[in-house]
């Protein structure tokens, strides 16, 4: 109860703030909330079922080129979103139904070197993709139905929908039966197995749903802010949810909003000392592994907020 | 030009990708036989060994030989310095957990990009080869210092085979590769072997971007290309085993030399890559490893 409350209350500030905040932060708050899904998406494998991957912009990829590539055909955005989300799924469950065959630093090359391929693919295909360079969307093709995705309120409520949906169904789910079975099998995959549980098989549903969510961030946010590059393949949005993950907590419902938002602002209020979003990343990943290793949602946790999902 | 000619010019420009490739891939395959830390910063000590002989070549007085050695010597040494300081502050405090160490390594990679971006800039600069003569073939030039890259990489890599092999300091890491719990019994001072080497693999990777950067230029991204080849011909090679990442960065240097003179290097990385994937999901001893990894 007091589970649902909290979250009940962060969606409701979320919609009080498009009322109130300034326009600056109003729109880095709809970036926040599309990335957040990411990370939320990516907490599914990496918090609760044990599965370190770092290849997530792969599915965040999937999503982006499947909506932007069939836009740019003439798909209107309602049918291209959805198959942004397919798509980032489907890559997920092929890509998934391999690398699962292993586990821990095997697990995380594997995963590293199917994104990369994705990449270069992305490259190989430039007459098409546009490569580095990239492409813009429509405007028509930003219409969703009757609501203009280009305007600031719209797209804000629009993310904030997306970002409601995504927390509402992960909280179900890591309360529901599957959601323990996913915990069990991060914390003893062999007792799991002798309990009779096909891990593999969880293994690639968690990873499955992971990569829904990767791929709906990444279709929303070719919609939301109708940009689609190579740069989103990159490595550096594997690493991404990874750190927004680990900062806010890994195993938290919120935990990878909590580290989006921060890592935004942190890098935000810097910008204004140096250009230094390399070290800045860099900085957080070393300090967070060394000494919270829980992240802050974790840690709060273990320090007396037991009933925090 | 016919065909042969070029296939031998495809040859030759893959035997000197080889040579930088084993000697990076062979610090890389070390750090992982003895700490099994994988080491995503490989790429950003290579980065910083010609960054570091970029500042070298361009601050120190002398004739262009002497100082090219000077660097070959400086740039590896600081590298390897500042990589033993990361094993004490970050690596060991980790208990080198592999997850842990993983993403760590990735934060190092991230600070030393930006370390070089802020004091180095973020152009390429070119450095000038230590001699520039050509080689004169029928049917053409062929640099000279390209081919002192390779003999000097065949040196290095004999060298490295007899200290591992033949020195104290060889077998005091073969002991702890084997059974860091039995070395400790024997006094042997893990934590020290561990910094060792993970200074040494560092040094390597410096010593390979000193040499390679006459060739190309120093640049702050540099350092991806070579971890991802590294990664590659390591796995390929067989995790922790130093013969097979050896085979596999001359089979790989080779292969890649002359696949990209005919078709796409873009094509090729992805082949490339989905080969390692499916090496590690089908075949985890690696192409060339011998029973179980």
């Amino acid at each position: 109860m007091k589970a649902l409350l909290l979250h009940l209350g962060v969606l409701a500030g979320l919609l009080a703030l498009n009322f109130l905040a300034p326009a600056y932060h109003h729109a880095m708050l709809a970036r926040i909330m599309v990335l957040a899904v990411f990370g939320l998406g990516y907490n599914i494998a990496f918090g609760y079922t044990g599965l370190l991957s770092l290849g997530h912009a792969l599915y965040f990829a999937a999503g982006l080129y499947a909506t932007g590539l069939l836009s740019q055909a003439g798909w209107s955005a309602g049918p291209a979103l959805l198959a942004g989300v397919l798509a980032g799924g489907a890559i997920a469950l092929v890509s998934g139904a391999l690398a699962l065959r292993t586990a821990g630093v095997s697990l995380m090359i594997v995963t590293l070197m199917f994104a990369q391929a994705g990449y270069q693919t992305i490259l190989y295909y430039t007459p098409l993709t546009r490569g580095e360079e990239g492409f813009n969307l429509t405007n028509a093709g930003r219409m969703l139905g009757p609501v203009n995705l280009t305007e600031e309120t719209p797209r804000y409520l629009a993310a904030l929908a997306l970002f409601a949906v995504a927390l509402l169904l992960k909280l179900a789910l890591v309360r529901s039966r599957r959601g323990r079975v996913m915990v069990a099998v991060r914390e003893n995959e062999e007792r799991s197995r002798m309990l009779g549980y096909d891990v593999f098989r969880v293994k690639l549903v968690a990873l499955t749903l992971s990569g829904l969510y990767a791929g709906a961030a990444g279709a929303a946010w070719a919609v939301l802010f109708g940009y689609v590059g190579a740069g989103f393949a990159g490595i550096q949005y594997s690493i991404l949810p990874l750190l927004y993950t680990l900062l806010g907590g890994a195993g938290t419902v919120l935990g990878p909003f909590l580290g989006a938002l921060l890592m935004f602002y942190l890098i935000d209020l810097t910008s204004d000392v140096s250009q230094s979003y390399l070290f800045m990343v860099g900085a957080s990943l070393l300090i967070l592994v060394v000494f919270a290793p829980k992240g802050i949602l974790g840690s709060l946790r273990a320090r007396g907020l037991k009933w925090l999902p | 030009m016919g065909f042969w000619p070029i296939f031998l010019l495809a040859l030759m420009e893959g035997l000197v990708s080889a040579a930088v490739l084993a000697i990076t891939a062979a610090g890389l395959s070390l750090v992982f036989g003895v700490m099994r830390v994988v080491n995503v910063a490989h790429g950003a000590f290579f980065m910083l060994g010609a960054v570091g002989a970029w500042f070298v070549t361009t601050y120190v007085p002398g004739p262009p030989a002497l100082v090219f050695l000077a660097a070959m010597i400086l740039a590896p040494l600081c590298v390897a310095a500042l990589a033993g300081l990361a094993d004490i502050a970050v690596l060991k405090r980790l208990n080198y957990s592999p997850d842990a160490t993983i993403v760590a390594t990735i934060g190092l990679l991230y600070i030393l990009e930006q370390g070089a971006l802020s004091f180095f800039g973020p152009s390429a600069r070119p450095v000038p080869a230590p001699f520039s003569f050509r080689i004169q073939l029928p049917w053409f030039g062929y640099s000279g210092y390209k081919l002192a890259v390779v003999v000097a990489a065949v040196v290095l890599l004999a060298v490295l085979w007899l200290m591992i092999n033949r020195t104290k300091a060889g077998l005091v890491m073969r002991a702890t590769q084997s059974d860091p719990e039995i070395a400790r019994a024997f006094g042997i001072n893990t934590d020290k072997v561990y910094a060792g080497v993970f200074a040494f693999g560092a040094g390597l990777a410096a010593l390979a971007g000193v040499l390679v950067v006459p060739i190309q230029q120093a640049y702050y991204l540099m350092g991806e290309g070579p971890l991802l080849m590294s990664f590659i011909v390591v796995i390929i090679g067989g995790l922790g085993s130093l013969r097979g990442t050896l085979v596999a960065a001359l089979f790989i240097g080779l292969s890649d030399g002359v696949i990209s003179m005919f078709f796409s290097p873009t094509l090729t990385e992805i082949l490339a890559t989905l080969l390692v994937a499916f090496v590690l999901i089908f075949r985890p001893q690696g192409l060339f490893g011998r029973g179980a990894a």
